[in-house]
């Protein structure tokens, strides 16, 4: 009952409500069309009407933060899960098999945790060519290395648990014991990990649309909104700040969020 | 003087938690202790024990509450201490004996160190003088070759050891009351004795006060002038040891006394009502092990371990083969290789005229539902995030698949035989008590129908009443499905309780063997008879 009252946690959750909303029903939050100009008034401040300001093209900047919070996100849960359950897998079969196997593929494995993780995404992007999807790939790619080291060091654990070790004594097949009981029993970790990677992978995507890997124009994205304040940084920051701001908030309450599931298992 | 107590706790009451999860572990305490005399609390997991002897070090856990009553220490009320206060009476007045030796020891500080801390910090003693006297300390708790253990670190030294050096650290500053929490509980038998002989000496040398608690009836017979039993934080009963034992008052301590393996001596029968199979009489053995051999190779210069040195045994069918020895006799080993769990390095084992040690692969698989494997922590042995349901019937998946009404009927059923009844079903392992734990772990073992079962420990986790219990189980589940069991204990009372015939294990290899009775009545080793004399409880039962 203690966590639902912490104060952190239940404004990182209000937060996330709303993101969720804005990524099932766009239109139920945005005012305005995001592709279409709302009149003449171009780049103007942030007032009641466009709490976010108009861009160059006089387009609300809120409705189009909205409207990207879709993609943005998605690929970022896309890039998690692809992470955590490659990773996973990979840590599953190195655990369990152990020996040369282990040795083999935990050197791989150093091998990526050794290249930056945004580098190793540029490279993705940089083969696959643009678009959220190869974002959302190179992310979960980079992300897979340390889901694979936890994964490992949780079935080493398991594996020596007597409840495994009376389970072979039982006669059951080796793959059976592995997926129903070692990989259940191992697995909770990386579930809590999977949270706070969440929001590594969100800045991660945000990072990548904004240098221009992402999504192109006029598709709103939230790294790319950012970008597009840029040459107006001088006499409209709220262009930048303003979609700036909504990753920083949604990055914390996915944090603050992941920090309490994590603190109370 | 011996009239005024050194230690006075009156109408305690302590709380764990709060809200809705508010758990009342202690409710209304009273004890008292003289200078000189050891007074044991007595009484099972959960019984509040540990509780009381945390309050009267001044150290109740997180979210342990005192919520009434005092705690008077040589009359001093120690409520109305600072913490400050609170630590300089630790030690100096109050010395304190933990439960596990292996974790209580900094491993990174040299033993002779360790004590010469506890007497800097409480006697102000110099650097050089406190040394040397942790070398005498040493002596006096009979280390042998002190000033060579001084400059050892705990890893060099064996439980027993280590734990005299904790028995040491507490008597360092010559406190007058020391508290021992399940001192002797992590230790074999036969240390368990040298290490309570050294604390009643230091006893008797120093008139010191001693609150012991303990789970053990028998051990608290042997050593304790006074005893308190408590049961759900209450004391159910008290009075000098003597009494307490020979007339229990309460049903509770009646139960306690009945159930502790060390006060009496005889085989449990199984009980009337249980139909026996009529037993067979082929002379073949059901089991045979012929010169097994296993060496663990050493680490680093640590040399290779030979756990077991050619063993050779042979189980009748229907009988209950014992193998009794000191952790590191090589006892589970030999259990494991018989099980196959780890494989021999040589050596031979047949099971019914088959030669088990040659299998492998599928044949080894199908070949297990012959042999089934209770372990010893009966929580540690069931995935927790199983249902007892599934748990139950999960050695049948290894023969096909069946209906989700056929399993759950087969899940009542196997219950049923283990005396437990349908509504566990539905529960997790965390959701049951250890004696129910292990019930679910060997209605697990009994659903594939074997033949043998390997019993590794299998109540040395569990508290003496329901120890029993189990027991009485497994001797009428033996004479119910005609079942031949491999009894692993360190426990020489539990052995005399369920045995037909005894091998007693030391140093890799069987010392001694034959019919229960034989062994036990008439030991022929050195080895045994220490074995023997060292179960605690002989002060009744003589």
């Amino acid at each position: 009952m203690r966590r639902l009252l912490n104060p952190v946690a239940l404004l990182s959750v209000l937060v996330l409500a709303v993101t969720l909303v804005a990524v099932i029903w766009p239109a139920l939050l945005a005012p305005y069309d995001p592709f279409d100009s709302v009149g003449t008034a171009r780049l103007e401040p942030p007032s009641w009407d466009h709490l976010f300001g108009t861009d160059a093209l006089a387009r609300d900047v809120f409705s189009r933060v909205v409207h990207g919070a879709r993609l943005s996100l998605l690929a970022a849960v896309l890039a998690t899960t692809a992470g955590a359950v490659l990773g996973a897998l990979i840590g599953l079969v190195s655990g369990a098999a152990g020996g040369r196997v282990d040795f083999a593929v935990m050197r791989v494995v150093d091998v990526m945790l050794a290249i930056p993780g945004i580098l190793l995404a540029l490279i993705v992007v940089a083969s696959l060519g643009f678009g959220a999807v190869s974002i959302a790939i190179g992310v979960g790619l980079g992300a897979t290395g340390s889901f694979a080291r936890v994964m490992r060091a949780q079935v080493m654990r398991v594996r020596n648990e007597e409840y495994i070790e009376a389970a072979r004594t039982m006669g059951l097949r080796r793959p059976t014991i592995l997926l129903r009981h070692v990989l259940p029993n191992a697995s909770k970790p990386i579930v809590a990990m999977a949270s706070t990677e969440l929001a590594l992978a969100i800045l991660a995507v945000s990072a990548l649309s904004f240098l221009g890997f992402g999504a192109q124009p006029p598709t709103p994205e939230w790294g790319s909104l950012v970008s597009d304040g840029r040459q107006f940084i001088a006499t409209a920051p709220w262009l930048s700040i303003m979609p700036g701001s909504v990753i920083l908030v949604v990055v914390l309450a996915v944090n603050g969020v992941a920090r309490n599931l994590g603190g109370n298992r | 003087m011996s009239d005024v107590p050194v230690l006075k706790v009156t109408d305690l009451h302590v709380t764990y938690g709060s809200g809705a999860a508010r758990h009342h572990a202690v409710r209304g305490v009273d004890l008292e202790l003289a200078a000189g005399r050891i007074l044991a609390v007595v009484g099972e997991s959960g019984s509040g024990k540990s509780t009381v002897a945390n309050a009267v070090l001044g150290l109740l856990p997180d979210g342990a509450r005192r919520t009434e009553g005092t705690v008077e220490v040589d009359g001093i009320e120690l409520t109305a201490l600072r913490e400050r206060a609170l630590r300089r009476l630790r030690g100096d007045v109050v010395g304190f004996v933990p439960q596990d030796p292996s974790r209580s020891l900094n491993p990174v500080l040299r033993i002779g160190e360790q004590i010469a801390e506890a007497l800097r910090r409480h006697t102000g003693a110099s650097r050089a003088n406190a040394a040397s006297r942790a070398i005498e300390i040493l002596d006096e708790v009979g280390i042998p070759d002190p000033e060579r253990r001084a400059r050892q670190y705990p890893h060099e030294l064996s439980g027993g050891l280590r734990q005299r050096v904790l028995i040491g650290i507490a008597w360092a500053c010559t406190p007058q009351i020391v508290v021992a929490d399940e001192p002797t509980s992590a230790l074999d038998v036969t240390v368990q004795r040298h290490v309570l002989d050294r604390m009643e000496s230091l006893r008797a040398a120093h008139g010191t006060a001693v609150l012991l608690i303990t789970h053990d009836l028998a051990v608290a017979a042997d050593r304790a002038d006074d005893i308190v039993v408590m049961q759900q934080g209450i004391i159910v009963e008290s009075g000098p040891a003597a009494e307490v034992l020979a007339a229990p008052q309460h049903e509770y301590t009646r139960a306690l006394v009945a159930a502790a393996p060390g006060l009496h001596s005889a085989r449990l029968r199984p009980r009337a009502e249980v139909t026996a199979v009529t037993a067979d009489a082929s002379g073949t053995p059901l089991l045979s092990a012929r010169g097994l051999v296993k060496t663990y190779p050493g680490d680093g210069g640590s040399g290779a371990v030979h756990a077991v040195t050619g063993v050779d045994l042979e189980i009748r069918r229907r009988e209950t083969f014992s193998i009794v020895g000191e952790s590191g006799s090589g006892k589970s080993t030999t259990a494991r290789m018989i099980a196959r769990i780890i494989d021999a390095d040589s050596g031979e084992i047949r099971f019914d005229g088959e030669e088990l040690s040659a299998m492998e692969g599928e044949r080894l698989r199908r070949f297990r539902r012959y042999i089934q494997v209770v372990f010893q922590n009966p929580v540690g042995s069931l995935d927790p995030r199983m249902s007892v349901e599934k748990l139950v019937t999960e050695p049948l998946r290894a023969g096909g698949t069946m209906s989700r009404r056929q399993r759950a009927a087969t899940a009542a059923e196997l219950l049923d035989q283990v005396r437990l009844g349908p509504e566990h079903l539905e529960r997790r392992p965390a959701q049951l008590s250890g004696g129910q734990a292990q019930r679910v772990a060997i209605a697990r073992a009994l659903a594939v129908r074997p033949e043998l079962l390997v019993l590794d420990e299998p109540v040395s986790a569990l508290d003496v009443s329901v120890q029993e219990q189990v027991l009485q189980l497994l001797v009428d589940l033996q004479a119910e499905h005609g079942l031949t069991y491999l009894f692993i204990s360190h426990d020489l009372a539990v052995v005399r309780q369920i045995s037909d015939s005894i091998a007693v294990m030391s140093q890799g290899a069987i010392v001694e063997r034959g019919p229960a009775a034989q062994v036990l009545e008439a030991p022929g080793t050195a080895y045994t008879r220490e074995l023997i004399s060292a179960i605690p409880g002989a002060a009744v039962t003589a």
